[in-house]
């Protein structure tokens, strides 16, 4: 008996310690192979200097850098440019979270046909980003999209915003705005619904109204939702890539470039195929996205804790 | 990755049409390819023609996509390489060659006499003296111009012999003054600018100078450079506005529409020019105008080659091939399908085409050289870093000093002194 509960004792023991393993397991898997070798695929290959061919026996043509690919992007102006870019996008990507906000308050009401009306706000960002940037480009088009005839009417002189070098990013981001502020949007709605009634009666009987009621009262109920909606503005703006290959090229002369097109040309573009640098340029945004990733794991981990 | 993710699945449908493929006592030639669908029906043709002389043999193309071709050339000359692979002279075949991807094809030139029949191309075809290529294709670039606008503004229509610069630029004024752009050009891909320069640069200096300039030999504080955007500086107010925004094509509209007068492009675009409207009629070319005076005339003319790989399993039978291509029939059937010209001087180009029979004219007498565009005579890096300075330069032309550092930077980085 005693022998039997020595002989179980262990097992039951490596079932417990096993079966979450067992479970974890596809996907650390799948985590390892597309995730985590990559990575260290990437920062590998950026201390080489590769063009991406292998020779007639299969064998790696690279030649061994050392840090030379990030002392290059030191002192590289397009990626100096493609760094501001970036920022910019960062900083004006958040006017998606007031705006958001703004609209889904706008929203939340009772009246006839607002689910339509819902939909319809939400529907820039369910329409792929390849379209929007198609649609954007045509709105500022020189000689006859609409933006540029409407500055031409009220100036006299229409405005080629995506000649220009100072306005192209903007104008960008922009575009990018659009289904980016529908997002915010719905994360808000949905978040608007879970605010608890008793409260805001509470408030309206002490007098609470207008920007009062919203800062104090509603504002902290939809701290997930703004949470969240950060996250994915911050993700949003720092992989913009598809708005800027649709609509510009990174151009005029390479001033809309961001970090994530700059990486593209340099790896895979036409005139590229420097595979070591784009690799470099990939790991200066993954360490740029790994202070935000950080940050928000950081969190999470301190509310898992707080329960 | 999309562009990757295309090759490589390009890639799978070669594997598994090589495998389906019908296996019998004929020897088989594969040839990857990236034809749109006039030359692809062009070069099946062709293939019927040779197939049709040498019975034993049989010729297999894969046509890919012409975008996605340029990363599936990557992938598969070292994992499943094709007999044969469609590319582009000068420096675009170099890292190929460098990779050792491309075979050495020196004996096929030598045994069929190509050496005298493509002698415009030996430069652009050959690295360090061996050939690597065979070129069967190439388009004459140069100016091409609405003859309305020049009615509407008033302005003389050019004749055969073309313009002198100073006419030109006298034009340019005239054309200004009626709200017409004198000089079009869509450069949000880049490249139409590259065209523009290089005819400058040419004129105002030589090929030697183009050449050595692509070569990162010159620099770009050199006083012949100076020259060069002095002259492309007395161009660039009259370039339209707004270029850096539009595509080639759209360009294109704006010379159909007569908004524009002149249009520096290659000979690719006269298909859409009549396809917007254009005719015989009032569309003309002329070939670029001397600039300094006495400087032997060259021209630009990109090169489509045909190269025999390294991992070729029959190269017997595909330098067979390659020197049918490389012959005056072949090259003359298949330029005439697509509307380009023979590079093989025997072959003779349609007449009835002035667009054609100018470009031959243009080309077998430019006897400074033939260019094969910025982007092609370059280091692919090198390329993009000047063309982005031309389109910047045609954009905000007080930049130069920085532009002209910036280029100087690149080529000091990229060619150690």
């Amino acid at each position: 008996m005693a022998e039997a509960a020595a002989k179980t004792a262990p097992r039951r023991w490596s079932q417990r310690s096993i079966a979450p393993w067992l479970f974890l397991a596809p996907g650390l898997i799948m985590f390892t192979i597309y995730v985590l070798w990559p990575i260290v695929e990437s920062v590998t290959l950026s201390f080489y200097d590769w063009n991406g061919l292998y020779d007639r026996d299969g064998n790696f043509t690279g030649r061994f850098l050392g840090m030379g690919n990030y002392r290059e992007l030191m002192t590289d102006p397009a990626f100096t440019v493609s760094l501001w870019n970036n920022l910019k996008w960062l900083v004006l990507y958040m006017l998606a979270l007031p705006a958001g906000l703004f609209i889904a308050i706008f929203l939340n009401q009772t009246v006839r046909g607002i689910r339509i009306y819902k939909s319809l706000f939400f529907f820039p960002f369910v329409i792929s980003q390849v379209v929007v940037g198609l649609i954007f480009s045509w709105f500022y088009a020189p000689n006859f999209g609409l933006f540029y005839k409407l500055i031409e009417s009220i100036t006299g002189q229409g405005v080629a915003v995506l000649a220009d070098p100072t306005l192209v990013t903007y104008g960008i981001i922009a575009a990018g705005l659009w289904p980016q502020i529908a997002y915010v949007m719905i994360l808000y709605l949905t978040g608007l619904n879970n605010v608890a009634p008793d409260q805001i009666e509470a408030a309206r009987l002490d007098g609470a109204k207008g920007w009062r009621m919203l800062w104090y009262v509603v504002l902290p109920q939809l701290r997930p939702a703004t949470f969240i909606a950060v996250i994915v503005t911050v993700i949003g703006a720092l992989r913009s890539f598809d708005l800027v290959s649709i609509m510009t090229n990174g151009g005029p002369f390479g001033s809309s470039r961001v970090l994530s097109y700059y990486m593209f040309e340099m790896a895979l573009g036409e005139y590229g195929f420097r595979m070591g640098y784009g690799a470099a340029i990939a790991v200066v945004l993954f360490a740029i996205m790994m202070v935000f990733i950080s940050g928000f794991i950081w969190k999470m981990w301190r509310d898992e804790r707080e329960r | 990755m999309v562009h990757k993710l295309t090759g490589a699945l390009a890639l799978g449908a070669v594997l598994m049409l090589s495998t389906s493929a019908f296996a019998q006592d004929k020897r088989v030639v594969t040839w990857n390819a990236d034809y749109d669908p006039i030359p692809l029906a062009a070069a099946e043709a062709l293939i019927a023609d040779f197939e049709a002389a040498n019975p034993d043999i049989d010729i297999q193309m894969t046509n890919f996509d012409h975008e996605a071709y340029k990363n599936a050339i990557r992938n598969f000359l070292t994992a499943d390489p094709p007999d044969l692979a469609n590319w582009y002279a000068a420096n675009r075949m170099r890292p190929f060659v460098e990779a050792g991807l491309f075979a050495d094809i020196t004996d096929v030139w030598e045994a069929n006499g190509l050496k005298d029949a493509l002698a415009s191309s030996v430069p652009s075809a050959s690295i360090d003296g061996k050939f690597y290529a065979i070129p069967y294709t190439y388009y004459q670039w140069g100016i091409y111009y609405n003859r309305d606008a020049y009615k509407a503004a008033g302005v003389e229509v050019p004749g055969p012999e073309g313009l002198t610069w100073d006419q030109f630029l006298a034009n340019c004024e005239k054309f200004k003054a009626a709200g017409i752009d004198c000089v079009t050009t869509g450069s949000s891909a880049l490249w139409p600018v590259a065209g523009i320069f290089d005819y400058v640069s040419m004129r105002t200096n030589g090929y030697q100078f183009h050449s050595d300039l692509a070569a990162g030999k010159i620099s770009w504080t050199s006083p012949e450079v100076a020259a060069v955007f002095e002259n492309f500086g007395k161009l660039q107010p009259f370039v339209t506005a707004n270029h850096a925004a539009i595509d080639w094509q759209d360009a294109a509209a704006l010379l159909v529409q007569g908004k524009a007068a002149n249009y520096v492009m290659g000979n690719f675009a006269v298909g859409v020019f009549k396809e917007g409207g254009m005719t015989n009629d009032n569309l003309g070319f002329m070939v670029f105008p001397e600039i300094t005076p006495g400087i032997p005339r060259a021209e630009e003319a990109p090169t489509d080659t045909i190269h025999l790989t390294s991992g070729a399993k029959n190269p017997e039978d595909a330098k067979k091939f390659l020197a049918f291509m490389a012959s005056a029939e072949a090259q003359t059937k298949w330029n005439a399908a697509v509307g380009q010209l023979p590079t093989n001087k025997n072959a003779s180009v349609d007449a009835a085409d002035p667009f054609l029979t100018a470009g031959f004219q243009a080309l077998s007498t430019a006897t400074g050289g033939i260019a094969q565009f910025w982007d092609r005579d370059a280091d692919a890096e090198y390329a993009k870093v000047g063309m982005e300075g031309f389109q910047q330069f045609l954009v905000q032309p007080d930049q130069l000093p920085a532009i002209l550092d910036r280029l100087e930077q690149t080529r000091l980085r990229l060619y150690p002194q």
